[in-house]
Formats: C-alpha cells, structure tokens, sequence
C-alpha cells in the first residue's frame, strides 16, 4: 500500500465510529421496519395491497394530505407577513419580532396542544366570549376536528415557516426596491414584480420544510383532533400499540418515509437543497 | 433642447442635531451636465436623493421647470435613475430591466419591445437582451442601468457614483460614452461624485459641496483657475498655499508680503478680494510653477533644493524646501525640465503674476 493509500485509510478509520453509530441506531431500525412491512402477518405484498383496496386507509392517507397542505399554506401565509415585517422592521424592532417568533418553539408542543383545547373547546374563551358578546348563540365546534388540528399545527410550523423565509428575505438588497420606486412602480408593483420574485427561494424552501414536518405529525393531532379525526402518525401508532398489526403499522410508515424521500427529490430538482438546509451562504 | 431645467430653493435637510444639507440652492439649466462633487458625508447624495424624491427635504424646494415637485413620491417625478452599484433586478433579463420601467407604467408589449431595443442599441448591448445581470462585466451592467434609466424617456437623468466601482481604464472609457451620450440626447444630467476628475471632464456645471453647504457653484473651467476656498482649491486638483499679508489689493492685483519677499499676484476675472494689510491666502497650482534655467527670470521667483522627487512618465512632480515659504509642489512636464531633479539640487521656481489665485479660509 503506498503512503496516501495509507493515509486515506486512516481518514477512514476516524469516519468509522459516526458510520457505525449511524448504521445501528438508524438504518438498522428502518430496515427492520422495512422487513416487517412485508412479513407480518404473512410475507409478501399483502399489507401494501391494502393501500389499493381499504378505504380506511386511504382516507387517513387524503385527510392527511388535505391537513398538511392546507397547514403548509397557511403557515407559509402567515410566515410571509411576518417575515416581511421583520425584514423591514428597525434593527431594535427586529429582534424583538425574532424573539416573539422563536419564544413558541423553546415551549413544549403538549404544552401548545392543551393551551388550544383550553381555548378552543365549548366553554373555552373563545366561545365564551363570543357567546357574552352575542355573535352567537350556540358554541361552535373549534376543537376535536380537523379545524383544531389545523389550528394548533399552523401554530407550531408558523417558526418554521418565518425562518427560511427572512433568511431569504434578508438576502434581498434592498436598494432593488427603492431603484424600482425610483423608476415609477408603485408600492404595490414594487412588491410584486421585485420583492416576491426574490423571496420565491425562501417561500419554496418554507414549504418543502412545513409540509415534511406536517407528515408526520403526532402529537398534536391526537390532542387536538380527540381521535376523531385520524392523521398517518396516529394511525400508525394505533396500528401498532393497541391493535398489535405491526405489518400495516410499519407498511404506513414505510410510505411515509417515501413520501418525504419523493418530496425532497422533487423539489432537490427546483432548489438547491443544501442551501434551503443553511449548508453554505452563497 | 427636450431637457427640463431644476432648481433648488433653499433646500435643508436635517437627521436629528445632524445637518446633512443646510441652505442649498442652485440652478440647472434645460440639457446641462450637473455634478455634485464632494467628500463622503459632504451630502451631496442626500441632495440627489432629495431631487429622486426618496428624501424629504426639512426645508425648501425642488423645482422642476419652475413646478414645485417636493411633496411628489420618486414614481410621480419620472426621473430616471442610475444608482450606485447599478442595482439591477437580478431575477430579470437585460431586456425585462430595461423593460421594467416600461411595464410599470402599463405600456403595451409592441412599445415596449421597440423602446427597449432602442435603448438597448444605445448603450450597444442589443446582443446581451436574453442574458442575467450576473452574466455581465460591470462595465455592461452599468450601460444597462442607463439604457433602464434612459428608456421611459425621463425627466431628468440622476447618477449616483456611477462610475466608481469601475477599474480605472473602464472609468476613463465610460466617461467618454457618458459625455458622447449626453450630448446626444441632449437631456438634463445630474450627477453625484467624489472624483473630481471625472467632475472636470463631464460636467458643464459643477456644485461644490462640504460638511452639507454649497462651497462653490460654476463651470469646471471656473472653479479650477478662481477656486473661491481653500477646501476648492485643494479638492479639486492639487494646489500649493501661500500665507501673507495682503499689501494694496485694488481690481488689477496685489501684492503678497511673506516674512522673506513679495509675491506678485495679477487677478483675472472676478476674485475674494482680502483687505489691506490683513491676512491672505493664496492657491497656487503646482502645474503652473517652471523650473527656470540660469538667467532666465519670471515675475515671481522663489529659490530652494529638491527635496523629493517622482517621475511621472509624462512628467515630474517635485517638492521644492524655500526658505521663507515652506514647501512647494511642482508639477512640470519632462521635455521642460532643465535639469535632471535629483534629492538636493538647488533650483529657482518661477511663476507668473496671474497663477496664483486668493483664496478664502474655510468656515470651520
């Protein structure tokens, strides 16, 4: 072996506890689960046929998907505005804005859930105080619906949904908006041939970020959706702690996994990925 | 001419105690080259920014063809602008920056395509249409800043630094093209520099600014041979200062008495006339001083040695050591030179009565 066969060799050997660590605690279990998928009850495609055939199961997967895009949507909504703001807050003003949005995510998400239920449910303040002021008559059904699952996980990705968003943002100069002014858009014109144009990178990067995360969401659904409303991540753990039918459970989680994994391909193909994820500034 | 005229009427402009711009007011004629030449902080920007409408003066007036447009937003004023570092859009082609204008005041595609080619082969980028700014040299994406600013056929054209993130070969050949242009579009231009280089060679009037107050106001020609102050005189160009006692100053001339001899002044044109037997301070440029050869004799005289020296390539610029005058700079030609300078040599400078100017001492 000459000397720099030696020497990558000892490159190797230092990569090797970080391999093995990665090899046990994380492929091994994927690739058991895996296993499972297609063994339990009985080996072959029967748990991924069900797919086809139970409409149990697709409407847990669709009521999913309507949940996590109308999630991603509304978080990136609402994300955009207040990204907006803090980028054209003062320096004083702006750290207080990132403050007020990171302070939510040092709070326990069982902790948020439970906060909307207190809020939400039928003699909860929402209802009360819409009941005293007359606006209605009857409580509405904000929680233990997909309403209220709605409600609380548009709070949780909300964060995640500024952060990309003003780090894009940020990146615009914003001497671009002024030059446009100069040569006669308006306000309006400004924001929607200049600005939103040059945020598009962070709103993409936003999304694909929401909308993974939305996948599999678990706790917060459960809480606030009082299982009447079922989403994947729910499913699953149903499937497997109180029905025992781990090859469904461990088939559903397979399929979400692809799902992100076709996700991130798709959009790897749109944006670049390593940047979306803070590797590298430029 | 289709260019518009401006006027500043006491324009202020204040941040707090700070005082960016205090009492400026000045007048630019239909189709002149204006530039507003100063030092960083001298608020000259602040000024063109006031004109573009992004800010709003404290107090007075900017006046287009006698129309107060002050409390106009920069999109109501159709000026075109060329801002510093160009700030082209960088999500847009060469053609849809330079269509940008265009667009936003809702003309069709048909007008648009032929103005943009128009301006397009005004600046001689016709082939670049379809490319990024990015893809650009910056000399390019410069001329698409101006084919931008040009092509909804503006008001005014407003250039802030344009020039100065060029290298200076690039700087010297877009000056040329921005002089060329000028004058064949014969619009009004107003210019922001620090560069008083590219002052003299572009400007028909040139607005000198410091510590936010108009110094000097006058063509390029003007301002360098009877520059009004010191900060003049030594902004633009290099000069040499000459104290004194001004000795029976009338409209002819004057003389300046110095502890070691007198110093002829003749003055041309209109001057700061100071007071007799009072102090007095004289510019006098570097280039205008010759070496003299044994015998030959010129209405000032001063004797000295080299003290430092460079060699310039078309010419040599000298530090000469006097006895009673302190240093002189001197500037001459190589093929006028008598001597060869070398670090020591005795010399006699000579100038003529009229190279030297009076000049104010600044207000602190």
């Amino acid at each position: 072996m000459n000397a720099s066969g030696r020497a990558s060799l000892g490159w190797w050997l230092l990569l090797l506890p970080a391999v093995a660590l990665v090899l046990f605690f994380y492929v091994a279990p994927i690739v058991q689960v895996l296993t499972i998928s297609f063994t339990e009850p009985e080996p072959g495609w029967g748990n991924y046929e069900r797919l086809l055939t139970s409409e149990g199961i697709q409407r847990v997967i669709f009521t999913t998907l309507r949940i996590c895009l109308l999630t991603t949507a509304f978080a990136l909504l609402l994300g955009y505005a207040i990204a907006y703001a803090i980028t054209l807050a003062s320096p004083r003003a702006r750290n207080w804005w990132i403050l007020a949005v990171l302070v939510p995510l040092w709070i326990s998400v069982l902790v948020r859930a439970f906060a909307w239920v207190t809020l939400l449910r039928r003699q909860g303040l929402v209802n009360n105080t819409l009941m005293q002021a007359g606006v209605i008559s009857e409580p509405l059904p904000l929680v233990w619906n997909e309403f209220g699952i709605l409600v609380g996980m548009v709070h949780y990705m909300v964060p995640f949904a500024v952060l990309p968003m003003l780090a894009s943002m940020r990146e615009i100069d914003m001497r671009l908006l002024a030059a446009a002014r100069g040569l006669g858009a308006s306000r309006g014109q400004v924001f929607r041939q200049v600005f939103l144009p040059l945020s598009m990178p962070g709103v993409i990067a936003a999304g694909v970020l929401v909308f993974i995360f939305s996948l599999g969401f678990y706790i917060t659904p459960a809480i606030l959706g009082g299982g009447r409303t079922l989403m994947v991540a729910e499913w699953i753990a149903l499937q497997i702690l109180d029905l025992i039918r781990w090859g469904l459970g461990t088939m559903m989680a397979t399929m979400l996994v692809v799902a992100i994994m076709v996700t991130l391909l798709v959009f790897s193909r749109i944006v670049d990925l390593r940047r979306m994820f803070g590797a590298g500034g430029r | 001419m289709k260019g518009h005229a401006l006027s500043l009427r006491r324009l202020t402009k204040r941040y707090g105690d700070f005082t960016a711009v205090e009492d400026v007011s000045l007048e630019v004629e239909q189709g002149q080259f204006l530039t507003l030449l100063g030092p960083s902080g001298s608020g000259k920007t602040t000024i063109l920014m006031a004109v573009a409408g992004f800010v709003e003066p404290t107090d007075g007036h900017v006046l287009l063809d006698g129309r107060d447009i002050t409390p106009l937003p920069p999109e109501k004023r159709d000026f075109g602008m060329v801002f510093q570092g160009y700030a082209l859009f960088p999500h847009m082609s060469v053609a849809d920056n330079v269509a940008f204008p265009l667009r936003v005041r809702g003309q069709s595609r048909a007008d648009r395509d032929a103005k943009v080619r128009a301006a397009l082969d005004l600046v001689q980028l016709s082939a670049f249409a379809e490319r990024l700014p990015k893809q650009l040299s910056g000399g390019q994406q410069q001329r698409v800043a101006l084919a931008r600013a040009l092509v909804f056929d503006p008001n005014l054209l407003l250039l802030d630094e344009p020039l100065s993130a060029l290298d200076k070969k690039l700087r010297a050949e877009l000056q040329e093209e921005l002089k060329a242009l000028h004058r064949r579009i014969g619009r009004t231009f107003i210019n922001v520099t620090h560069d008083q280089e590219e002052a003299l060679s572009l400007s028909d009037r040139i607005a000198i600014l410091n510590h936010g107050r108009l110094v000097q106001f006058g063509g390029p020609g003007e301002l360098y041979e009877r520059p009004r102050t010191r900060f003049v005189a030594d902004f633009l160009g290099k000069s040499n200062f000459l104290h004194g006692i001004a000795r029976g100053p009338d409209a002819a001339g004057m003389l300046l008495e110095t502890p070691g001899q007198g110093i002829h002044v003749r003055f041309v044109g209109p001057v700061h006339m100071p007071r007799d037997g009072g102090p007095a301070l004289l510019s006098l440029r570097p280039e205008k001083i010759t070496v003299l050869n044994p015998g030959e004799t010129a209405e000032n005289v001063v004797e000295g040695t080299v003290r430092a020296f460079a060699y310039l390539g078309a010419g040599f610029s000298l530090v000469v050591q006097t006895a009673h005058l302190g240093e002189i700079r001197a500037v001459l030609p190589a093929w006028q030179s008598p001597v060869a300078p070398a670090e020591g040599l005795a010399v006699r400078l000579g100038w003529a009565a009229d190279a030297a100017v009076p000049v104010e001492e600044d207000a602190p």
